[in-house]
């Protein structure tokens, strides 16, 4: 039986293959981004960095297909927003779908649930009327006004605040003296936390990363987000490799550092996730 | 602890005895009606930006929707029987599918193993499920455009390697199988390690003397893995399981970024790995503008998810039902 459990040689051979599966095209996208383009042609590829980052990064901020600066401080300023709205809205839904009662709270929490299986290609050619109607085309409202607020944010909160939050805090507070209002703040938010850090994590690193609404709304190439931005690049006509590199790296760099700050709450929450699901 | 301190203020106000007045009518009020006022942020924004548009798609995809028409006429089911008779969608439709096929079932068999491998007692726990979940951290976007050179034709590292166990170089834009490959690999470098997390949960859920009884009964490794754990896994596999066919079904920022120049949005100048939402993209923006006509894309690739989705479940129920006579349990 401890032979089924045990981690012999096999087993860590396999996982370091798996890892350095998993690590080298993010390496490699550092490497070429420290290189001159001819590293694409070299045989063998190179396989260590380089010194001309420092070239390539001001031959990207001054190029104007990318609108690279432009294309970061959008994409910062919108997962921004987006993050903080979605886990303020969440744990204020969360908490009344998990602690208050009212009439209708299982129909309508059946609703978000229902939210969370639709596609998003569905609503992206009306969404795009719509932004043309109220003349938000090629600005940032367009990308973080629908985003505001998600079905899953919602129902991972009430899940959590289930169990998290103690009922009889909750009329503890009340009796002396709290609304609802001052409950959530002081009781129902604090104890929240943890989830609404990973919730607030995704959400960021989910909406960093957004591609296809960005991509159909926001058509302007002076003002993109940073993902359109590498689109513009990749889809230029020069083949300077290491400057699209550098932009790769760059604007996977919050994610990975996200990541290597928090990536012990992010696994707790996906693991979490599955079980509950 | 700081909560609690903070919930309770040391001079509360004693409810009245005098007077059960504006205060107690206030917090009757605000105990009945304040719930909603916290729902409704989200039901407002998604009623417009979510439930609105999805209504509204179908409309328009009854019309003859031109961005440059000044009037859209009502053409009733034309866009859909037009789709329905037309070869490049179709085409769209087995991109999408042989795409998702090749990625997802290597996936989902590839993450059970590594799952199986993380289950066990491990040094560094944390190191190597940060490592296995690392690519999907990271941006679509800009894994797409590195995985393009890495399958470049004449310096991509992918053929150089190749080209050492004797394998001459393939083109992997311009064949439709070896694009369907290239694209594949990528989803299943993004998603491989999240999947195995979803699955490891599971499987750190399953009762571990479940294996001691049918190790005594001299079941080997194998056969506890067939027999116990993924029988017991089977709602976490078929949940996997859809979440894979939504995502794997909607492909977009890969295929569109794996091509580049005039022909990306066409994924290649045959339509070599051109997805149903890149199609759908062509012909409801940039160079068609024709949102009545991709607007039947939309919905098609609905009912697409939908079947797809529900031919899985049948299918897991089917392949479940013989191993879990098996189940000792």
């Amino acid at each position: 039986m401890t032979r089924l459990w045990s981690a012999g040689r096999l087993t860590y051979l396999a996982l370091a293959v798996t890892a350095l599966m998993s690590i080298f095209p993010i390496y490699w996208m550092f490497v070429v981004a420290s290189r001159t383009s001819d590293a694409m042609g070299q045989v063998p590829p190179p396989l260590t960095p380089g010194g001309n980052l420092g070239a390539n990064i001001a031959r990207l901020f001054t190029n104007t297909d990318a609108y690279f600066l432009t294309g970061l401080v959008n994409s910062a300023i919108v997962a921004g927003t987006v993050t903080v709205s979605v886990v303020f809205f969440s744990t204020l839904a969360g908490f009344a779908f998990a602690k208050l009662r009212f009439r209708g709270r299982n129909a309508l929490l059946l609703v978000i649930v229902a939210t969370m299986m639709v596609p998003t290609q569905l609503g992206v050619i009306p969404l795009y009327l719509l932004m043309t109607k109220l003349n938000w085309n090629d600005r940032l409202p367009a990308v973080i006004v629908p985003a505001l607020v998600t079905g899953f944010g919602v129902f991972m909160m009430r899940q959590y605040a289930g169990q998290a939050v103690s009922t009889e805090l909750i009329e503890a507070a009340r009796m002396d003296g709290c609304n609802t209002a001052r409950i959530y703040w002081n009781v129902v938010l604090p104890a929240l936390r943890p989830a609404a850090a990973v919730l607030g994590l995704l959400t960021f690193m989910t909406t960093w990363n957004d591609f296809l609404w960005p991509y159909a709304v926001l058509n302007d190439p002076e003002n993109p987000t940073v993902q359109l931005s590498l689109r513009a690049l990749s889809d230029g006509y020069y083949q300077d490799m290491s400057q699209v590199f550098t932009g790769t790296a760059i604007a996977t760099l919050p994610l990975l550092l996200v990541f290597v700050a928090f990536g012990r709450q992010i696994i707790g929450g996906i693991m979490e996730g599955a079980v509950k699901a | 602890m700081a909560v609690q301190l903070d919930a309770r203020p040391p001079v509360a106000p004693a409810p009245g005895t005098t007077r059960p007045s504006r205060g107690v009518r206030l917090s009757r009020f605000d105990t009945r009606y304040s719930p909603y006022l916290y729902i409704a942020p989200f039901f407002l924004l998604f009623g417009v930006f979510g439930i609105y548009p999805l209504a509204y798609t179908f409309w328009v995809s009854l019309h003859d929707w031109d961005l440059l028409g000044a009037d859209h006429p009502f053409v009733g089911l034309d866009n859909y029987s037009e789709l329905l008779a037309d070869p490049d969608f179709w085409h769209s439709v087995v991109n999408t599918l042989g795409i998702f096929v090749i990625s997802t079932v290597p996936q989902l068999l590839l993450a059970l193993w590594l799952a199986n491998l993380l289950n066990r007692r491990l040094r560094a726990r944390t190191t190597w499920r940060m490592a296995v979940l690392i690519p999907n951290v990271t941006s679509t976007a800009a894994v797409a455009i590195v995985f393009a050179v890495l399958f470049g034709r004449d310096f991509g590292m992918i053929n150089w390697l190749l080209d050492h166990v004797g394998v001459d170089a393939i083109d992997w834009k311009a064949n439709r199988l070896a694009s369907w490959v290239a694209i594949s690999a990528m989803v299943d470098w993004r998603w491989t390690g999240y999947n195995a997390l979803i699955f490891l949960a599971a499987m750190q859920a399953i009762p571990r003397d479940l294996y001691e009884s049918a190790a005594i009964d001299g079941a080997g490794r194998a056969r506890q893995f067939w027999s116990i754990t993924v029988p017991l896994l089977k709602p976490t596999i078929i949940f996997a399981v859809i979440i894979s066919t939504i995502g794997g079904l909607q492909l977009f920022t890969e295929p569109r970024l794996f091509n580049s120049g005039t022909n990306a949005i066409r994924g290649g100048p045959l339509r070599e790995s051109q997805t149903v939402t890149m199609y759908m993209f062509e012909n409801a923006f940039a160079p068609h503008y024709n949102f009545g006509y991709g607007s039947a894309i939309a919905w098609l690739l609905f009912a697409l998810i939908a079947v797809v989705a529900a031919v899985n479940v049948l299918l897991l129920r089917r392949l479940g039902g013989g191993a879990r006579k098996e189940d000792p349990r």
